[in-house]
Formats: C-alpha cells, sequence, structure tokens
C-alpha cells in the first residue's frame, strides 16, 4: 500500500505539472524573465498548490499520525545555515539559467529528450557531489 | 502577459499540491522532489517507496496524454547551458536540502523559516539570471 500511495502521489503532482505547463522551460521562464511578455503563471501555481497543501496540512497535523504510517517525518533541520543559503542561491541560478527545476526535469524524462537527459543526468551528478563535498555549516 | 494561462495553472498547482498532501497524510512523508530521487539513488535505505514516487513522476506526461491526446510539450536544446544549468540545480538542492516542491510547497506550507528563507533565494536568484540572460 505505501507503494501505491507513492506511486499516486507522484503521479498526480506529475499531471499537475505537465496541464500547467511547468514542465516546460520556456513557460517558467517566461515568469522568471521580468522584462519581456511577462507571463505570471508560474506565480498561480505555487499559489494554489501552497493553498490546497497548507490548509490539508495545518488541518491534518493535529491528528498527530498519518493515516497509514507510524509517524510524520518532517526534517529536523531548524538553523540558517551556510549549506542552505549557498544551495538556494546555486538552485537559483540553474532555475534562471535553463528554466528546469528536479520536479519539471524528471517528469520531462519520458521526452526523450537529448537536451533533458543531459539535464537530469548533470543534475544526479550535482546531487552526488553535494553528498562526497559537504559544506561546513 | 499575453501568454497566460490562469486556469490549467490554477488546477495544475491545486493538483501538485494534491499530490504532495496525499503523500503526507497517508505515509507521513515530505514530497520534496530532489531529495526522494537524490536519496534513491544515493541512500540504500527506503528504496521502495521511493522509487514508486519517481515511477509515478515519469509516468505522469504519458498518463496525460491518454486523458488529453493533444498534449504535447516543449523541452530543452542540448548544450552548454544544459549541462551547467544541470550541475548548478543538482549541487544547489543538494547543499540546500530542497527545491520548489520541498521547500517552496510543503516547507513553506509548514510556515518553516529555513524553506521561506531559501524559497525567497531561489526565487530572487532565479530571477535575475533569467532577466539577465534572456
Amino acid at each position: 500500500m505505501p507503494l501505491l500511495i507513492a506511486f499516486i502521489a507522484g503521479l498526480v503532482m506529475s499531471i499537475g505539472m505537465s496541464y500547467s505547463q511547468m514542465i516546460e522551460p520556456s513557460k517558467v521562464l517566461a515568469f522568471l524573465t521580468l522584462n519581456k511578455n511577462w507571463d505570471p503563471s508560474l506565480l498561480l501555481v505555487m499559489v494554489s498548490a501552497l493553498l490546497t497543501y497548507s490548509i490539508g496540512y495545518w488541518l491534518f497535523v493535529a491528528k498527530k499520525k498519518p493515516i497509514m504510517a507510524d509517524k510524520f517525518y518532517l526534517p529536523q533541520k531548524r538553523a540558517i545555515d551556510k549549506p542552505l543559503v549557498i544551495g538556494a542561491i546555486l538552485f537559483g541560478a540553474g532555475w534562471g539559467l535553463v528554466g528546469y527545476c528536479p520536479g519539471p526535469a524528471l517528469v520531462a524524462i519520458s521526452s526523450g529528450s537529448s537536451g533533458t537527459l543531459t539535464f537530469v543526468a548533470a543534475m544526479i551528478a550535482g546531487w552526488f557531489i553535494s553528498r562526497q563535498l559537504p559544506i561546513k555549516a | 502577459m499575453e501568454n497566460f494561462t490562469p486556469i490549467s495553472a490554477l488546477i495544475g498547482g491545486s493538483l501538485i499540491g494534491l499530490g504532495a498532501l496525499m503523500l503526507f497524510i497517508f505515509s507521513g512523508r515530505i514530497a520534496g522532489i530532489s531529495g526522494i530521487a537524490s536519496n534513491l539513488l544515493f541512500s540504500a535505505q527506503q528504496r521502495g517507496w521511493r522509487l514508486a514516487f519517481v515511477v509515478g513522476l515519469i509516468v505522469g506526461p504519458l498518463a496525460f496524454g491518454l486523458i488529453k491526446p493533444d498534449f504535447a510539450f516543449t523541452t530543452v536544446e542540448l548544450g552548454w547551458p544544459v549541462i551547467i544549468a544541470g550541475l548548478l540545480v543538482g549541487l544547489g538542492t543538494g547543499w540546500g536540502s530542497g527545491c520548489t516542491s520541498g521547500h517552496g510547497i510543503c516547507g513553506m506550507s509548514r510556515l518553516s523559516p529555513r524553506s521561506i528563507l531559501s524559497t525567497i533565494l531561489f526565487m530572487l536568484v532565479g530571477i535575475i539570471v533569467a532577466t539577465l540572460l534572456h
């Protein structure tokens, strides 16, 4: 059952990214690029995703336990540290350069596009390097 | 704003939030895509649900194509920018422990200060880089 839940969760998020065109780098760049034909669509994607998740989260978090697991696995880190700040800046730079963040890039794998596959391979290399060479907090 | 698509943005965004919420309510897990995918590849534990989630992500456009037969999407051209951007996104989400889904949606909804700061920073830098380069 946890496998089915995880599969459907990924599928629903993926269909949402496909339908909203967030898997298209040009659509994302049309939001991030302010000086020509600005397209606010990404803002509405973020707002509606945030609203949906927030309402569910705050209604449900009082229940203390997930339906099919023994506890909620919430991130334990609290500190605003160097890895967080440097990471967010580098991520933003890569995102603004091409218009892919990790979700949409993985979702677009099935296109078979050599550009998308290369981006994903480089992203995986980046994940590997970040684990081998952690930044001191 | 001639390319503004508010309806599909609102419906698509709600589905993204709904999928992430489902994973949290049923399995107690945060739907941070960079964390799930990198742990699937580089951590030996808890691979089952992470693999199922990533398979769901990858088959999404194929399933959507069945519902909407005229569905087609554009991608990116192969070139140096794609390699550099991929590396930056991998390093950044690895060191910064999260991306648009984990920090931007799940973390901001929880009002996590780390996620709020991360989202402000990557949105701001993304806007600056895109506006200067494109």
